[in-house]
């Protein structure tokens, strides 16, 4: 599997092309809305409560539903992620994963 | 409606492009190491610098490429990555509506080149210069092209070291995308009511991915979110404003 520096998949640059066209409309939409309409109240609400609910459902089965050390360091990280810079935490969270799947393995 | 554009030589000089670059300076010891780790995941995944460099220049939102490379797979599912990009890439809405009377002088031109680097940080720092000033195109261009080449260059240099580097189950890596997105998640935090969005969401994140196949999870566990967000709206403490236009479900 090893890849050459300069090689590019058709379907991965197609793939790329697809993320970025919808990311860009993403990024103008506000431009463009603006224009006509102002979000309020419970659509606002919704809307914003789009990206922490893709970021949870993308962890979910991770955090939740693998074993114990995986649960248990999405805690710690959760709870150093309030308190702590976030490269400090997400270093901690991956340590804590490391030593939990090591100390469960070894009992 | 259509805005009036001024074209005043105040977008100009060097000073506000400088004192963008400056702004944005110590966000780039924050960046890199989450550039390198993106590089080294991706090359783990079989993508070529190259392509990581592509994806970075074209899509450059952190967030997405870290969520494509989790739905990365051998035959890719282009559609789910895609669709998944465009869900979370959603809240860009929400920012370049905000920012868009912010702005200073700015041509439509120069709106709709420099919007395409509207990353969560050019963002963040755009609206904080702009409770002081109007957003210059020159500032927000100082701040956007120092991520941008700070991205480009610590990812694909991350790709290299990457494919030396092994298996990333290793030292924990495989780990790091759900410790970042913990730690994203809680930047969102904002009390009782977001944690009832992130308990509907992670609920039916995770019953989905027990029983149906593929990426679905991630659209029902967003659903979920949405709904609870919707239902937990609260006319009397979020302003007086016209009842229950959501719940459509």
């Amino acid at each position: 599997m090893m890849s050459e520096v300069f090689a590019v998949d058709p379907l991965v640059l197609f793939t790329i092309v697809a993320m970025a066209a919808g990311t860009y409309l993403t990024r103008i939409a506000g431009l463009v809305l603006t224009k006509f309409v102002t979000f309020s109240g419970r659509t606002e609400a919704a809307l914003q409560a789009v990206p922490p609910a893709i970021l949870m459902s993308v962890v979910a089965p991770t955090a939740f539903a693998t074993g114990i050390a995986e649960t248990a360091a999405t805690a710690i990280t959760a709870i150093a992620a309030l308190r702590l810079p976030m490269l400090a935490a997400m270093t901690l969270g991956v340590v804590s994963v490391v030593v939990l799947r090591l100390a469960l393995s070894v009992i | 409606m259509k805005s009036n554009q001024n074209k005043s030589a105040i977008n100009a000089g060097p000073n506000e492009f400088f004192l963008g670059v400056t702004t944005f300076f110590p966000l780039i010891f924050a960046a890199t190491p989450i550039g390198l780790l993106f590089g080294a995941l991706a090359a783990q995944k079989g993508m070529s610098p190259l392509e990581v460099l592509l994806m970075g220049s074209f899509v450059f939102a952190g967030g997405s490429q870290f969520l494509a490379l989790d739905l990365w797979a051998d035959p890719l599912p282009w559609l789910t990555i895609a669709f998944s990009t465009f869900l979370i890439n959603l809240r860009h809405v929400l920012m370049s509506a905000s920012l868009a009377p912010k702005l200073g002088h700015w041509t439509p031109l120069q709106k709709y080149l420099g919007f395409f680097i509207l990353a969560d940080e050019v963002w963040a720092l755009s609206e904080q210069r702009a409770i002081k000033h109007h957003t210059t195109f020159s500032f927000y261009l100082g701040v956007g092209l120092t991520l941008f080449i700070t991205w480009q260059v610590a990812t694909v240099v991350g790709s290299l070291i990457g494919a030396v580097m092994g298996d990333p189950s290793r030292y924990g890596l495989d780990f790091a995308f759900t410790a970042l997105f913990i730690c994203l998640v809680m930047g969102f935090w904002q009390g009782r009511k977001t944690g009832v969005v992130l308990a509907a969401s992670g609920l039916a994140a995770v019953l989905t991915h027990k029983f149906v196949p593929g990426a679905w999870y991630i659209i029902a566990g967003a659903i979920a979110g949405v709904i609870a967000a919707a239902v937990q709206y609260d006319e009397k403490t979020n302003g007086l404003r016209k009842p229950a236009e959501a719940l459509q479900s």
